[in-house]
């Protein structure tokens, strides 16, 4: 369907080229587009790579936290443990493993890590709690991951204390201060809401920055370019319709994300969807710039994938807070993650997408995001090699 | 726009040389070069590789700026009139620097787009040469054989009509009959009134040339046409033979009438120092007097500029 869509708009192109005063970039355009269909494997992975990334960040690589197998040591065996023990396991973050009475059974479970939780009730929970109307009990974590220890534990503490609310839904306990948490914007604390917006700035860059530079940096290479250069065609009209193609396939790109997102992941767009394709369009044209910029200071494709990859990719993924929080970060690291345009982008789509926000809200980084694409294509045109050396 | 020269047309080359940084070590390409190439003339540029033909070429077409010297064009100078220069020069570089992906006609009409110009309109130009290829219009241009790659090449040069025509070695790596093709196609082309600038490694070409000059080190050693430049050879030359070829060239390089010895073909070319020298010739080895050709004269030249 993308494919007929592209289609339609190429077809479009080259009946362009009738009008005569722009033939010249026209052509250039068509060219580039022979250029992208004929590789077939290339377009595949490219239109192909968001799909694959939602999927895969969607389904297998979620830092949250589902079904996590925990044992449980009861020593007391009673009917109020069966009960919190089922509804432990029926929770949709816990998932019983082992049952046993010997407490010190469960290293081995720990060790072959077979459990990362542990919960320990004592001989005595049902009558302390009757008669002294106290109990308690014993959470045993795997803390080697803290983060994941930390989050099991709360989720554990939590449905105890359900628990007890449950059992004694009439007692007035004194003194009780009841806090109501509301998770906003996200309240089923799903992680698709963090790394939609990331997997968008990873693909466009990707697509934009390392396919523009390669592209153009491939035309060095098989000395097409010799034979441009020679020609009187203006170094701006080649730069810009290397540009125009990937333009067009970041776009049917976004397509993808947002559909399969909002479908398959339930991820809501609660804002602005053309202020989205906008912001999106323009951080676009911002990675184009950055692979055009990179076209001009490289001579080889392998060089030019070097950089799009190590100077472009990593610090996406490492400063946009897509995966870690910049506001955890030393300062200097927080300083150098302004300079990363997927950071901005980030905390655009967040606040359209998921939070609903209209472009008061991100005017800011609106802003910061035009003025790096002003200065990349400036530079990108001012770089670009009129001659050979 | 102001004409910022008044030169004929053609090409004028005044003192130009060029160096390029190889691992931190000056590496003179082209070392002072001047000459010039009447406007409607096809001119040879003969030399082996690394003689600094390329450097040259990409020098006339703008695309290299010399150190020093000065270079005109059809009239224009190749750096202060560079853009009005690249609407009027055709060039086709050493390397086969179409799109492999397009086919023969995608890439004709693409050309044609780019130069602000219709295959239609100089259609009859480069109708001998495209009609060659016809039959294989719709195959992509890196499915061709060299041949046929240099053909296409060559439409997508002529395509906008240039007045200058630069070839960088268009015939290395191709077929004997396609080199004769290819040269055929110059000579009628000359007659269209565009000018020929052809460099190539192959010196029997020369002789298809109105004029050739001689390059080795970046040096030009001789521009003449092709007969003045084999009179201007005035040593005796023989072609000398045995059935054991290795031990006579070996005994003959240490012979103190022989100023020169080298294989060639079947025999050997042996130039002897002076008219009078007598030879020690093995019994079963045999000489006769033969006319020298450019490559003679190339190997005189070269030899003795060490």
């Amino acid at each position: 369907m993308q494919l007929q869509w592209m289609k339609y708009l190429f077809n479009w192109l080259v009946k362009q080229k009738e009008a005569n005063n722009m033939k010249q970039f026209y052509q250039f355009i068509v060219k580039e587009f022979y250029h992208i269909f004929r590789d077939r494997k290339t377009l595949f992975i490219l239109l192909g790579m968001p799909m694959v990334q939602i999927i895969i960040f969607g389904f297998a690589l979620t830092n949250e936290v589902k079904n996590a197998r925990f044992a449980i040591v009861n020593q007391s065996s009673d009917e109020i443990s069966t009960k919190l023990i089922q509804q432990i396991d029926a929770s949709r973050y816990f998932e019983l493993y082992a049952e046993t009475k010997d407490p010190q059974s469960i290293e081995a479970l720990f060790k072959k890590g077979s459990v990362k939780i542990a919960l320990v009730i004592p001989p005595d929970f049902e009558t302390s709690l009757a008669n002294q109307n106290k109990g308690s009990l014993q959470i045993i974590a795997d803390a080697s991951d803290p983060n994941v220890a930390t989050t099991l534990t709360n989720y554990l503490s939590v449905i105890v204390q359900n628990f007890r609310e449950d059992l004694y839904p009439n007692q007035a306990i004194p003194y009780t201060i009841k806090v109501d948490t509301r998770m906003m914007y996200n309240p089923q604390l799903k992680g698709a809401y963090n790394f939609v917006p990331g997997v968008m700035a990873m693909v466009l860059l990707l697509v934009c920055t390392m396919m523009t530079a390669l592209t153009v940096v491939r035309e060095k290479e098989l000395g097409n370019m010799e034979i441009l250069l020679v020609s009187p065609i203006n170094p701006i009209k080649i730069i810009l319709a290397k540009a125009v193609p990937y333009l067009l396939l970041s776009i049917i790109n976004i397509t993808t994300i947002l559909l399969l997102s909002y479908y398959v992941l339930e991820v809501p767009i609660n804002g602005s969807l053309i202020l989205l394709y906008a912001e999106s369009i323009l951080f676009i044209l911002v990675s184009l710039g950055l692979g055009l910029l990179i076209s001009a200071a490289t001579d080889s494709q392998q060089s030019a994938m070097f950089i799009s990859l190590i100077v472009m990719f990593l610090p996406t993924v490492m400063f946009s807070g897509f995966i870690f929080p910049i506001e955890n970060m030393p300062l200097p690291l927080q300083v150098v993650s302004n300079i990363i345009p997927a950071k901005w982008f980030f905390i655009i789509v967040k606040s359209v997408m998921i939070k609903g926000g209209g472009i008061l809200l991100v005017w800011k980084e609106t802003l910061v995001l035009i003025i790096m694409m002003t200065l990349f294509f400036g530079l990108a045109i001012k770089k670009f090699k009129i001659r050979l050396a | 726009m102001e004409k910022l020269s008044s030169k004929p047309a053609g090409v004028i080359i005044e003192g130009v040389s060029k160096s390029y940084t190889v691992n931190k070590e000056k590496l003179v390409a082209v070392n002072n070069i001047s000459f010039e190439v009447p406007a409607g003339t096809l001119f040879g540029l003969i030399g082996p590789d690394g003689a600094g033909k390329t450097t040259l070429f990409r020098m006339l077409t703008t695309l290299l700026l010399p150190d020093s010297g000065n270079i005109w064009v059809d009239g224009l100078n190749a750096v202060a009139d560079y853009k009005a220069l690249r609407k009027k020069i055709g060039y086709m570089p050493g390397k086969f620097s179409l799109y492999t992906d397009l086919t023969i006609q995608e890439n004709i009409h693409f050309f044609a787009s780019l130069f602000e110009t219709s295959f239609d309109k100089n259609y009859d130009l480069i109708k001998e040469i495209y009609e060659q290829i016809a039959p294989f219009k719709d195959r992509r241009a890196g499915q061709l054989s060299g041949g046929m790659k240099q053909k296409l090449a060559l439409c997508c040069a002529l395509i906008h009509r240039p007045s200058i025509l630069f070839l960088d070695e268009p015939t290395t790596g191709v077929d004997a009959v396609s080199r004769k093709e290819f040269w055929e196609i110059l000579q009628r082309l000359k007659t269209d009134g565009i000018t020929i600038l052809v460099s190539t490694p192959y010196m029997d070409e020369a002789s298809l040339c109105d004029r050739v000059a001689l390059i080795q080190n970046g040096k030009i050693m001789q521009i003449d046409t092709p007969q003045h430049i084999v009179d201007h050879f005035d040593k005796p030359l023989y072609a000398v033979k045995s059935p054991k070829m290795l031990p006579l060239l070996k005994m003959l390089e240490n012979d103190a009438a022989v100023l020169d010895i080298y294989p060639f073909g079947e025999v050997h070319h042996m130039v002897l120092k002076s008219k009078d020298s007598k030879v020690n010739l093995p019994e079963d080895a045999t000489m006769q007097v033969i006319k020298p050709n450019i490559e003679d004269l190339f190997i005189y030249l070269m030899r003795n500029h060490e």
